[in-house]
């Protein structure tokens, strides 16, 4: 290989930087198709099992609360719009509004859960889980579809934990000093991960509350 | 061979061994230097394969009477479980990519180090944690697991064995295992040092760089398949049960859509090490290098889709089967291509039959039997026969040890140098090679033909019928075992020796050799500037003059 000392270079190469923006997010959209493809292997059975059992999918689907569902979609989609506001602020250099946009993303976050925790109570409640005596009385594909409504939900939530403490991780970040308006690619990233669990709500939504 | 390298550092600048306080074991836990995180996985890999052959002696011990020999047929099980899991888990699929692709990559491709230099440090951790938690699984609950690698549905989910956690450590390490696929593609669509364009990239990242992608897209289906098995345990989630409703067979689908592509994942960068090593010693230029890199993206790619040909016996469709079995076939063409590729390098070339060539033509030639074996198995007739014998047995072996483990063990003694900056003793390590090699053949051939004459595999006895076989077999094991140790200590030796290598001893071409033996901390001083394909023996100017 033919290699000469590297004066001739002008252009800056990612290698003499210590920060390298474009490589850290190429890093994170990978990052998020993975998860997307981890969440896909739930979706084929949830595609497998609603094909074997349509009636009982139906059926089940309808005891759902879509008002529920419904609230925690529209506090997902407005937590979005404010991160996505916080990063803006901070391009700005509005370090206290960026601040106060994200904080109001994890509460929302934190809303969303807690509807999800009363909506989870409630089945339970109802002797509607896994491996209940209420539920195996029923028939096999309604056992399936709250088998997959509490995995898939079960996973999700994990995710949006995972972000409202990525969040409170950020936000002390940005307080620090070590997160400005010319160094923004970790709440940058942050943000992308939080669409991400927005989206992937957004299809949990029809799927299972939308499906009767 | 090239005369024009890198400006060699000035002679002064330390190793990455050395520098203020970079012997204190906290520098090591704490470190995000690619080239001593390749030490930290070889050294943890090491410790997981010997013990992964240890297990093995013991299981070719149990066969080598009939009846009870030394063991219950439950701790038999457990056995063949844990060597599975730790040898797949815990070195063929990490082994390549985590060792040789952490030191080497960085600096064969011009850069200082890794694109996330802290994420490939917690890669290291995630991959610790997992190998403690599926350790732990041995000694805690209702002990070891005894469901084979594979954990299948539904006898992983009723047994009272420690599944649970052994599923979860497999879960960890493959989270480790996402994050080193994300930072190797980072690293390489970033770092390359300027004029290195695709198609002047070595053989060896290219092979890395395929292999990511298929840690990136396979592995989390694996993912989630372990995650709802442990669902399915603790909490009867029913997806997989097929009491509760669930189909088993869905999960045979998952498991496979990953560990398919792994076998991938474990050989694809195997063959990227031989390709750096064959034409070192042939001191020729590669033959054919473009149709290297298009097959390595080709097995990538085709070697996703054939992950139904493990099922062929479980009741699919006529139709799935044959088309997964014509997919099967196909994916024998890139290798095969690059079969032809290593040898049409050689042929012409001037030869040397150092101890990393030796094991490099061994690889060749086991993996040649390995994969051809495979093709016996795509074939729908004849694997209902073969289905569940020893022949599966010993072409797995074939492809895995004999060519992934062969090449891991190449690679040691290619870039041992390059790592230590000291020489292991060769003469000792031929007289390994030579034990391993015979060893080896006499193991897993036997293990072909017991198996086309119906020995069953994971099975704790035999029938007389096969007891020569299983003999024959056990005492192979013992000379494969007596290579292998006299290996490990050759080179555990060599470490005692003094540093005094030059940067270049095989006489290599790509970046790895322009730097000091062991490399400085930085890698480079001075960033090189690429302007040439790589393998260049003969550069025309040289020729001229």
């Amino acid at each position: 290989m033919d290699a000469r000392p590297a004066a001739s270079v002008v252009e800056p190469h990612p290698a003499t930087e210590h920060h390298d923006y474009q490589g850290a997010k190429l890093g994170m959209w990978i990052f998020i198709m993975t998860e997307l493809i981890l969440f896909g292997g739930l979706f084929i059975a949830y595609g497998v099992y609603r094909e074997m059992h349509a009636d009982d999918f139906h059926t089940a689907s309808s005891e759902l609360n879509v008002r529920l569902g419904v609230a925690n979609t529209l506090i997902l989609l407005t937590s979005s719009l404010t991160i996505a506001l916080s990063i803006t602020a901070l391009r700005l250099r509005r370090k206290g509004q960026a601040m106060v946009l994200l904080a109001s993303t994890m509460v929302l976050g934190c809303a969303f859960l807690v509807n999800k925790f009363f909506e989870w109570s409630a089945k339970i409640h109802h002797g509607l889980y896994p491996g209940s005596e209420h539920l195996m009385a029923r028939p096999p594909g309604q056992r399936l579809f709250f088998g997959l409504y509490y995995g898939m939900t079960g996973l999700h939530g994990l995710h949006v934990t995972v972000g409202v403490v990525l969040m409170a991780v950020m936000l002390r970040l940005i307080a620090r000093g070590k997160i400005r308006h010319d160094n923004f690619i970790a709440l940058e990233n942050s943000g992308l991960y939080w669409h991400l669990v927005d989206v992937i709500w957004i299809f949990l939504l029809p799927l299972f509350y939308l499906a009767a | 061979m090239s005369t024009a390298v890198a400006p060699a550092p000035a002679a002064s600048e330390p190793s990455f061994y050395q520098g203020e306080g970079a012997h204190s074991i906290r520098s090591w836990l704490l470190t995000t230097d690619h080239k001593r995180i390749a030490i930290l996985y070889l050294s943890a890999m090491l410790v997981f394969f010997l013990t992964g052959m240890t297990i093995g002696v013991f299981m070719r011990l149990e066969q080598l009477t009939m009846g009870p020999t030394l063991m219950k047929p439950t701790t038999y099980n457990a056995l063949f479980t844990l060597h599975g899991v730790i040898m797949i888990f815990l070195f063929v699929i990490p082994g390549l990519p985590a060792v040789f692709g952490n030191f080497c990559l960085p600096i064969m491709i011009g850069a200082k180090d890794v694109a996330f230099p802290r994420l490939n440090l917690l890669s290291w951790y995630l991959f610790m944690a997992g190998a403690v938690i599926a350790l732990t699984s041995l000694f805690t609950g209702g002990g070891p697991p005894d469901t084979g690698w594979s954990f299948y549905v539904p006898y992983s989910v009723t047994t009272s064995t420690n599944v649970t956690l052994a599923v979860l450590g497999a879960f960890v390490i493959g989270f480790s295992s996402i994050l080193t696929g994300i930072n190797f593609i980072t690293t390489m669509h970033r770092l390359r040092a300027p004029g290195m364009r695709w198609m002047r990239m070595p053989l060896f990242p290219w092979a890395l760089y395929a292999t990511a992608w298929v840690q990136v897209l396979a592995t989390p289906i694996l993912g989630i398949t372990l995650l709802l098995v442990v669902l399915e345990r603790v909490f009867h989630l029913g997806i997989f049960n097929p009491a509760i409703g669930g189909d088993p067979i869905l999960y045979q689908h998952l498991f496979w859509t990953y560990s398919h592509p792994a076998v991938y994942i474990m050989i694809i960068p195997a063959m990227g090490a031989i390709s750096e090593i064959i034409p070192t010693f042939a001191h020729r230029t590669i033959f054919g290098y473009r149709m290297i890199v298009a097959s390595s993206m080709g097995i990538a790619g085709l070697g996703s889709l054939v992950w139904a040909h493990h099922m062929f016996t479980s009741g699919m469709s006529d139709t799935a089967n044959v088309i997964f079995s014509l997919l099967t076939f196909l994916v024998a063409i890139p290798s095969a291509i690059k079969v032809f590729n290593w040898v049409a390098t050689l042929y012409k070339g001037s030869i040397e039959l150092r101890a990393p060539m030796l094991f490099a033509l061994a690889f060749i030639f086991l993996f040649s039997i390995g994969g051809l074996t495979g093709l016996f198995q795509g074939a729908l007739a004849v694997n209902v026969h073969i289905h569940d014998t020893y022949f599966i047995v010993g072409h797995f072996h074939y492809v895995m040890f004999g060519g992934t483990g062969f090449a891991f063990f190449a690679a040691l003694h290619y870039w041992y140098p390059k790592m230590f900056g000291r020489m292991y003793n060769e003469r000792t390590a031929v007289v390994a090679w030579v034990h391993m090699f015979v060893g080896f053949n006499l193991l897993y051939f036997t293990f072909l033909v017991m198996g086309v004459q119906g020995m069953p595999r994971r099975y704790y006895d035999h029938l007389p019928t096969f007891h020569v076989g299983h003999q024959i077999a056990t005492v192979g094991s013992w000379i494969l075992v007596a290579g292998i140790l006299i290996m490990v200590g050759n080179l555990v030796r060599g470490l005692f020796r003094p540093v005094s290598l030059p940067a270049n001893p095989w006489g290599g071409v790509t970046l790895e050799w322009s730097v000091p033996s062991p490399p400085p901390v930085e890698n480079f001083t001075v960033l090189p500037v690429i302007t040439g394909p790589p393998y260049q023996f003969n550069p025309p100017a040289e020729e001229a003059a």
